[in-house]
């Protein structure tokens, strides 16, 4: 009786002591180098998602990508253009490489969207992802819609 | 569509190799692969630095020399309760030609790394018995001036900086630097720099990395700076937490940098974006 209380007590602490580290750090279970399931549940919004894309404080995606977004200046083209992401890529293969691109590529320059930085962060973002899993579903819902047949 | 993007690429490879090949021409010396931020730079700011059509320096129109005469003044200045100017012991400024190309470099009687403020901090304080006020901090004017014009004696001549034997340790420290990830956004500085020169990283062209320019007249500024204020403003864009400017690390990091530019001219004051 008080081994047990105290081992569910002790199991408890355990559990909330991970869950209080991983506070920010999203959960998501990877299959065959994809993450098949929603990180939410909740359908993205792909309105919201080009928004979040956009944002320099957020997704930044133009930093890096070219997209059909012509009303942005200046796009970067370090990455692939992704004006026909749609077409190639499943949402599946956009949440990985969204919320933890080293998994599949060690040495890519890309940022993990779902998970906090290690080294010297600077203290405002300490142990924050740089995008919620929301955000990150709203823009696989945006990407999907890129079929190569917008000007850009 | 991919179209625009190898376009967008081709023209910055294009502009850097018409660049490189004039300055060939006019001996100046442009190093191995990696070139000088210079050649990575909007025609504009390149002729803010050196007049095409003069073919010589654009001291006049590069902004940084308001600063380098500051250091000029200087160097015939009785400072310190020595009574001493910096010409009192090294003479003509001309006399440290040659000189600044080999920082950072290892001190004997300390044992450390010394970037050229470092040097100049030293004889300031121990030679001349000078107070280091606020203008001979780290972002002074009178210490950035100072270095800019001891660099000025050097201009056109390669960097190069000594990576073996005693300054070793310390350029191992910023290679393993220069080569570590870190920040939110978790990249190192040969993510983009090794990775990706000639990319665009939005409207930037991305370069090599070489500090040969610095100090320098940024543009983003609209003031003469350090190198390690620019190493700084790299860090905070991947949202790392920087270090200080003079510090071990960001100096240990300049050794590595330099060794990069090993043959490649020395461009102090310089001018970018």
């Amino acid at each position: 009786m008080t081994y047990r209380t105290l081992l569910g007590a002790l199991a408890g602490a355990v559990l909330l002591g991970t869950f209080a580290a991983n506070a920010n750090a999203a959960e998501f279970m990877v299959v065959d180098d994809t993450i098949p399931a929603s990180l939410t549940g909740k359908a993205g919004d792909p309105a919201a998602g080009k928004k979040t894309a956009i944002n320099k404080k957020k997704g930044n995606c133009l930093a890096c990508h070219v997209m059909p977004i012509p009303e942005e200046q200046f796009h970067g083209n370090i990455g692939p253009n992704l004006g026909e992401v749609g077409n190639t890529m499943s949402a599946a293969e956009m949440r990985i490489r969204l919320a933890d691109p080293k998994l599949i590529n060690p040495g890519t320059i890309m940022p993990a969207f779902l998970k906090p930085g290690t080294t010297r962060v600077l203290k405002k973002f300490e142990g924050k992802a740089i995008l919620t899993p929301q955000e990150v579903e709203d823009v696989i819902a945006y990407l999907l819609t890129l079929k190569g047949d917008l000007p850009q | 569509m991919r179209y625009k993007q190898i376009m967008m690429t081709a023209a910055g490879f294009l502009g850097i190799a018409i660049i490189v090949a004039a300055c060939a021409q006019r001996g100046i010396p442009t190093g191995g692969d990696l070139k000088s931020g210079y050649f990575y730079s909007m025609p504009e700011t390149q002729a803010m630095q050196w007049d095409t059509e003069a073919n010589d320096w654009a001291d006049f129109d590069n902004p940084g020399f308001i600063w380098v005469d500051q250091g000029a003044e200087q160097w015939d200045t009785i400072n310190g309760e020595e009574g001493k100017s910096c010409a009192e012991c090294h003479g003509e400024a001309s006399s440290m030609a040659g000189v600044s190309t080999t920082y950072p470099k290892y001190n004997a009687e300390d044992g450390k790394l010394r970037a050229l403020q470092d040097q100049i901090t030293d004889c300031l304080v121990n030679r001349m018995k000078a107070e280091i006020t606020k203008d001979w901090k780290w972002e002074g004017d009178l210490m950035l001036g100072m270095t800019a014009f001891v660099k000025l004696q050097s201009r056109g001549m390669p960097i190069n900086v000594a990576i073996d034997g005693d300054a070793a340790p310390f350029y191992e420290e910023g290679k393993t630097f220069y080569n570590t990830r870190r920040g939110a956004l978790d990249m190192s500085c040969a993510n983009c720099h090794v990775d990706y020169p000639g990319s665009w990283a939005r409207a930037d062209l991305i370069s090599n990395g070489l500090p040969n320019g610095y100090p320098t007249f940024r543009l983003k500024w609209q003031k003469f700076g350090s190198l390690h204020r620019r190493i700084s403003g790299c860090n905070k864009n991947i949202r790392a937490e920087p270090y200080g400017r003079g510090s071990d690390e960001y100096t240990n990091l300049e050794l590595y940098l330099a060794s990069r530019a090993n043959g490649v001219a020395s461009e102090a004051p310089g001018v970018r974006r």
